[in-house]
């Protein structure tokens, strides 16, 4: 089975920037040539890990490999950790600050969100140590 | 709808592309100001009308492969929004009108909702 390996840095305190490496593997999906509404379920469920990692955890790493029927995404951070993941993954639920919901994000849709549109989802957490999401989507 | 027609019912300004030739078709509009909800409740729509004016706006239409981002309320592009509009050819325009005016004018002259999620 083939698979593509590619990793990015998210910079933690770069808001411009935040998206880019779901925009690169989206780019790189949509030039395989898997089918779009499979680019569309990675684009967002990924774009939204990445945002998390921006305004939650101070940025982190993302690994994806990509193979013939599906691709596995890892995002990592080292940041705070999420305290209560059921109640974090309840829609509208958020601690986001003033200053993130300006910025259009912490409406609380984003772990509810990568769960809709992702086929496996493990999310493993520590408080103080950091988050570890990985995504799975098919290709169908 | 076709992207010209629509920036003339607006009377937009348009910032990408960069000879403000604004080319193309759009079946329907998606309006919100927080990011997450259009990537939770937009499906097919390919307009984007927001007056969320940050990086961000440019970058969830791009998930979304929106082709039209429509600026409200007088929000002004930054260059680096107008760089990454220009690099992924989506059109981005801006307008003094407020979002509920633009909507109605918008769906008034035939550009429908497009599907929803949910
Ligand atoms: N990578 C992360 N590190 C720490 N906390 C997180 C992380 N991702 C999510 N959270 C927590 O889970 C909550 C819900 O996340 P989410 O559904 O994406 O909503 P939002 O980002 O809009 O707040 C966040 O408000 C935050 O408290
Ligand atoms: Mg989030």
């Amino acid at each position: 089975m083939n698979c593509i390996h590619v990793e990015f840095e998210v910079p933690g305190n770069n808001f411009l920037s935040a998206g880019s490496a779901s925009d690169s593997v989206k780019s790189t999906l949509k030039k395989l040539g898997v089918p779009s509404s499979a680019v569309r379920r990675v684009a967002i469920a990924m774009y939204e890990a990445e945002i998390n990692m921006v305004i939650h955890a101070g940025g982190g790493r993302c690994y994806a490999d990509i193979f013939d029927d599906h691709i596995k995404i890892v995002m990592k951070d080292e940041g705070n950790g999420i305290e209560n993941l059921e109640l974090a993954m309840q829609e509208g639920y958020s601690t986001a600050s003033d200053d993130v919901r300006n910025l259009g994000f912490g409406a609380g849709m984003g772990l509810p969100n990568i769960k809709t549109y992702s086929d496996r989802l493990k999310i493993d957490t520590e408080v103080g140590k950091g988050t570890t999401l990985t995504i799975e989507v098919d290709f169908d | 709808m076709k992207i010209s027609e629509l920036c003339k019912l607006i009377g937009a300004t348009v910032y990408a592309p960069q000879d403000g030739n604004a080319e193309g078709e759009v079946l329907g509009a998606f309006a919100s100001d927080m990011m997450s909800d259009v990537l939770a409740f937009a499906k097919n729509q390919d307009v984007l009308i927001s007056g969320l004016c940050n990086p961000q706006t440019i970058r969830t239409a791009v998930m979304l492969d929106m082709k039209c981002i429509l600026l409200v309320r007088g929000k002004v592009p930054t260059p680096d929004m107008i760089t990454l509009a220009r690099s992924n050819n989506i059109v981005l325009m801006s307008t003094k009108q407020k979002m509920y005016a633009v909507c109605g004018v918008l769906y008034a002259n035939g550009l429908g909702a497009g599907e929803y999620n949910g």
